[in-house]
C-alpha cells in the first residue's frame, strides 16, 4: 500500500526489539528511518522532515525513550508531540477591522479553490459570526470565474461586486471597498484570480491591490494535496505579500496532508480554516492536532466525536436510550435517528474518520448510499402511526399501500420490517449486557447503524 | 554513445525538435534549474560515489515528487549498476541517473504510447476526469483549439454540471476556439449531457468529441460510480468508445497523484495523464513513479496560459528539459 501509518511502519522494529531488556541506537535509529519515510510519504517537504527527525532523534536517544517498556509507542508519543509543537494550537479567528468593512483577500495558484473558499468564508461569517459580507469578483482572467462567483453569492443570497472581465483587478478592488462602506456590508471578501507565484506582473498585481486596500486579512488558499512544492509556494505568497493566514482545502480527500507542516514550518502562519467538502457549508476551523494524527495516520477519532456532539441532541439521546432498555423503539424513533445520523454528514465521511476503518476488509469498499436511506425514510413516512408504532399490525394490504405510497417494492417492505425486527432484538441483548455491567451504563452515543 | 550524446545529437540535427525543446526549456525553466542545479551541486560535492551521495541523491529526488518507493528503487539500480560498471567517478554516475529515468518513462513500450488515439474516418470521443481543480475544462479548450488546427471538427460537451461556472467556463472555450458545446442546466445529469454529446457529434459528423466531468476526490465512491456510468453511456452508443480516458493531474500535486491514478483508472480505465501547471516549481516527478508502478503514459503537458500551451508529451524533451543545464555544461 502506498500509504502505511507511523503506527504500521514502526510495527515491524518493535517486534524486534519487543524481547529486548533495552533499545539500542541503532534501534532508535531504525525507528527514526521509518519516521522519515511515513512523513515523506505524507509529503511533508524533505528539508522539514529532515530538521524534525532531528528533534525526534535527540529526544528519542535520550532517556524518554531507550528506558521505557514500549519503546515504539514512546517513540509515536514522542513524534506526535514534535509535530504537535511544530503545528502550532488552533487559531481560527478572523480579524476585524476597528472601521468597517474588514477586507479579506483570497490569493493563491490556479484551482486551489480560492473562488469556492470565498463562498464558504462569507458563509461561515454569516452563519457563526452574523456578519454580512459582500464578495468580490476580481478573477477577470479565468473564463467564467465571475460566473461562478455570482452563482455562488445566488445560492448564499449575498451581494457580489463585479465589473466584468475588462476592469482592472484593483480598480474593482478598490471600487468594491467603496461600495460596500456605502452599503454597510462589515465585511469584504476579494476573490483573485489564481496565479504562479513565479509569475511576476500578476504577484505585483497582488501587492497593488494590498497597497490600496489595506486587507486585514490575506489567506493563502492551499490545496492539501499539494507535495513538496508547497514549500516554495508558501514562501513565496508570504514573503511578497505577508499573508496573515492558510486555508487548506480538499482535506476531505484520502490524501495525509503534510503540506500542512511544510507550510506552517517555512511561513510560521497559523492554517486557520479547512475545506471538508464542496458544499457551501463545508469550511471548518483547522485542528492542528488532528492534523498531526492524520499525517501520520492515526484516523481522526476528535473529529468524529465532535461531529457527533454537535449533532445529536443528548436530551434526545437519552429518551432513546431508554426505549432502547424497555424495547418500546419505533419506527418513529428510527425515523429520528436517521435523522440525526445524516446531520453529522455523509455516512462514508464518518466511516473515514475511524481509524483503520479503511483497513477494515468489510469496511474498506462499504459505500452506504444515501439514496437507500432515503428509501428507508419513504417507506416509513408511508405508514400510518399506529403502523409505525405497532409493525404488528402489518399485512398484505398494508404492505401493499404502503409500497404505493413509497414508491417502492413490497418486497423492500418486507425486508424493512425484518431488519427492524433484528433490530430491535439485538438492542435487547445490547442493554441486557449492559444490566449485566453494573455501573458501565451505555455514555455518550449510540450509533444504531454501526 | 552515451545517452547525452545521442540527445544532443537529436536535438541539433532536427529542426523541428529543436522547437519543442525550446518550448520545454522555456516552461520548465524554473524546474530544471532547481532539479539539475541540484544534481549538479551534488556531483560537484563528491568526488566519490558513496552512501553519502546516494543519501543526498535520494534526497533531490524525493523533493521533486518522484515519490518515496520509486526513488528506492531508483537508487538499488544505481547502487547496482555503480558496482558492476564499477564507476568510482560521480560525473559518470550522472549520466547512468538519466539513463535510468528515461528507463522508467518508456520502459518495454515503444514511443508511440504518447500518441493520442484519434480514429481518422470515424468519431473518436475522449474523456477527461480528474480531482477538483487541476484543469480539465481549461485543457480542454487548448485540446480543441490543437485538433481544431489540425483540421478536425471537434464537440464539446459539458458535462460538469456539479461546479457553479463551469458549464459558463467551457463555453467561452468554445467561442474562442470557435466549436460547439453540447449543454444541459446546472445540476442535471451528467450521463445524458454526455449522451446527447454522443448524439450530437454523431449526426453532426464530428471527428472528435471531448467529454468534460465534474472534478471528484477519489474517494468519494458515489462520484466515482457516476464517472463509471458516463464511461458506460459512452460505451453503449459507440462500442469502442471512449478512445481515450485522459487522467489530468496537476504538477504541484503530491503523493496522492498515485491514489488518484489508481483509483480513477478502476473507474474508467485510464488511458493516458495529461500532467497540467508545469510551468511553475513543481517538478511533477510524481508521473515516473506512476509510469512505473501503473503503466500510465503522460500524453500531455500544460506549459502555460495560452491556447497554444498544451503539448504533446516527449519524454526525451522532458528529460531534456531536466537536464539541460547538464547538457550545456559538457
Amino acid at each position: 500500500m502506498a500509504f502505511e501509518g507511523l503506527s504500521d511502519r514502526l510495527q515491524s522494529t518493535i517486534k524486534k526489539i519487543k524481547g529486548k531488556g533495552k533499545v539500542s541506537e541503532q534501534d532508535v535509529k531504525e525507528m527514526t528511518r521509518e519516521v522519515r519515510l511515513a512523513l515523506l510519504e505524507a509529503d511533508v517537504n524533505f528539508k522539514v522532515v529532515k530538521d524534525f527527525v532531528k528533534r525526534v532523534k535527540e529526544r528519542a536517544v535520550g532517556q524518554e525513550v531507550m528506558e521505557s517498556l514500549t519503546p515504539g509507542q514512546q517513540v509515536i508519543k514522542v513524534v506526535k508531540e514534535e509535530l504537535q509543537a511544530l503545528m502550532g494550537g488552533e487559531q481560527s479567528k478572523i480579524a476585524v477591522a476597528d472601521k468597517p468593512p474588514t477586507v479579506i483577500m483570497m490569493v493563491g495558484l490556479q484551482g486551489a479553490g480560492k473562488t469556492t473558499t470565498t463562498g464558504k468564508l462569507a458563509n461561515l461569517l454569516r452563519k457563526k459570526y452574523n456578519r454580512n459580507p459582500m464578495l468580490v469578483a476580481a478573477d477577470v482572467y479565468r473564463p467564467a470565474a465571475i460566473n461562478q462567483l455570482e452563482t455562488i453569492g445566488k445560492q448564499l443570497s449575498m451581494p457580489v461586486f463585479s465589473l466584468g472581465t475588462e476592469a482592472n483587478p484593483v480598480d474593482i478592488a478598490n471600487q468594491a471597498v467603496a461600495q460596500a462602506k456605502e452599503e454597510h456590508h462589515d465585511y469584504v471578501i476579494i476573490d483573485t484570480a489564481g496565479r504562479l507565484h513565479v509569475d511576476n506582473d500578476l504577484m505585483d498585481e497582488l501587492q497593488q491591490i494590498k497597497a490600496d486596500v489595506n486587507p486585514n486579512e490575506i489567506f493563502l488558499v492551499v490545496d492539501a494535496m499539494t507535495g513538496q512544492d508547497a514549500v516554495n509556494v508558501a514562501e513565496s505568497f508570504n514573503e511578497q505579500l505577508d499573508i496573515t493566514g492558510v486555508v487548506l482545502t480538499k482535506l476531505d480527500g484520502d490524501t495525509r496532508g503534510g503540506a500542512a507542516l511544510s507550510i506552517k514550518a517555512v511561513t510560521e502562519k497559523p492554517i486557520k480554516f479547512a475545506g471538508m467538502g464542496e458544499k457551501l457549508d463545508e469550511l471548518e476551523a483547522f485542528h492542528p492536532e488532528r492534523m498531526a494524527s492524520r499525517i501520520l495516520g492515526m484516523g481522526d477519532v476528535l473529529s468524529l466525536i465532535e461531529k457527533a456532539q454537535d449533532n445529536v441532541d443528548e436530551k434526545k439521546a437519552k429518551e432513546l436510550e431508554e426505549k432502547m432498555r424497555s424495547a418500546s423503539f419505533t419506527f418513529d424513533d428510527f425515523l429520528e435517528q436517521m435523522g440525526q445520523v445524516r446531520n453529522m454528514g455523509p455516512l462514508e465521511d464518518l466511516l473515514g474518520m475511524l481509524p483503520g476503518a479503511n483497513k477494515m476488509k468489510g469496511l474498506k469498499n462499504v459505500q452506504i448510499d444515501e439514496k437507500q436511506i432515503s428509501h428507508v425514510e419513504a417507506i416509513i413516512q408511508s405508514m400510518t402511526k399506529q403502523e409505525r408504532q405497532d409493525p404488528s399490525l402489518m399485512n398484505a394490504s398494508r404492505k401493499k399501500r404502503i409500497a404505493k405510497g413509497s414508491g417502492r417494492s413490497v418486497s423492500e417492505v418486507n425486508r424493512l420490517l425484518k431488519q427492524f425486527e433484528e433490530m430491535k432484538k439485538m438492542m435487547k441483548q445490547m442493554t441486557n449486557m449492559q444490566k449485566g455491567k453494573k455501573g458501565k451504563k451505555g455514555k455518550g452515543i449510540n450509533f444504531p447503524f454501526m | 554513445m552515451s545517452f547525452f550524446k545521442k540527445l544532443k545529437e537529436k536535438f541539433s540535427t532536427n529542426e523541428q525538435e529543436t522547437d519543442v525543446s525550446e518550448k520545454y526549456k522555456e516552461g520548465m525553466a524554473k524546474t530544471r534549474g532547481s532539479f539539475s542545479s541540484k544534481i549538479n551541486d551534488l556531483v560537484a560535492r563528491y568526488r566519490k560515489v558513496d552512501e553519502d551521495f546516494f543519501e543526498d541523491l535520494e534526497e533531490i529526488l524525493i523533493s521533486s515528487d518522484v515519490g518515496v518507493a520509486t526513488v528506492m528503487e531508483l537508487i538499488d539500480e544505481l547502487k547496482m549498476e555503480v558496482k558492476r560498471q564499477n564507476i568510482k567517478d560521480s560525473q559518470k554516475v550522472k549520466e547512468v541517473i538519466s539513463e535510468k529515468l528515461v528507463e522508467i518513462y518508456y520502459g518495454d513500450d515503444d514511443e508511440a504510447v504518447e500518441e493520442l488515439n484519434v480514429q481518422e474516418d470515424q468519431l473518436s470521443v475522449i474523456l477527461f476526469v480528474g480531482v477538483n481543480g487541476v484543469g480539465k475544462t481549461t485543457t480542454i479548450g487548448k485540446m480543441a483549439h490543437k485538433l481544431k488546427e489540425e483540421g478536425k471538427k471537434v464537440i464539446l460537451a459539458a458535462g460538469d454540471t456539479f461546479r457553479a461556472g463551469a458549464i459558463e467556463q467551457l463555453e467561452v472555450w468554445g467561442e474562442r476556439v470557435g466549436v460547439e458545446v453540447i449543454k444541459h442546466n446546472a445540476g442535471s445529469d451528467p450521463a445524458a449531457v454526455i449522451y446527447d454529446g454522443v448524439q450530437a457529434a454523431k449526426s453532426r459528423k464530428a471527428d472528435v468529441l471531448l467529454c468534460d466531468t465534474a472534478g471528484r476526490l477519489q474517494n468519494k465512491v458515489n462520484l466515482m460510480n457516476e464517472l463509471s456510468k458516463v464511461k458506460r453511456v459512452i460505451e453503449r452508443e459507440i462500442p469502442e468508445a471512449p478512445h481515450e480516458v485522459l487522467l489530468v493531474l496537476d504538477a504541484t500535486t503530491g503523493q496522492n497523484a498515485m491514489s488518484q491514478a489508481k483509483t480513477f483508472s478502476e473507474a474508467t480505465d485510464v488511458s493516458g495523464i495529461v500532467l497540467t501547471k508545469l510551468d511553475g516549481t513543481a517538478k511533477g516527478g510524481i508521473v515516473l513513479a506512476i509510469r512505473n508502478e501503473l503503466n500510465i503514459p503522460v500524453k500531455f503537458v500544460g506549459l502555460g496560459e495560452k491556447v497554444t500551451d498544451l503539448q504533446q508529451f516527449d519524454a526525451h524533451a522532458f528529460v531534456y528539459g531536466l537536464f539541460a543545464d547538464m547538457l550545456e555544461a559538457e
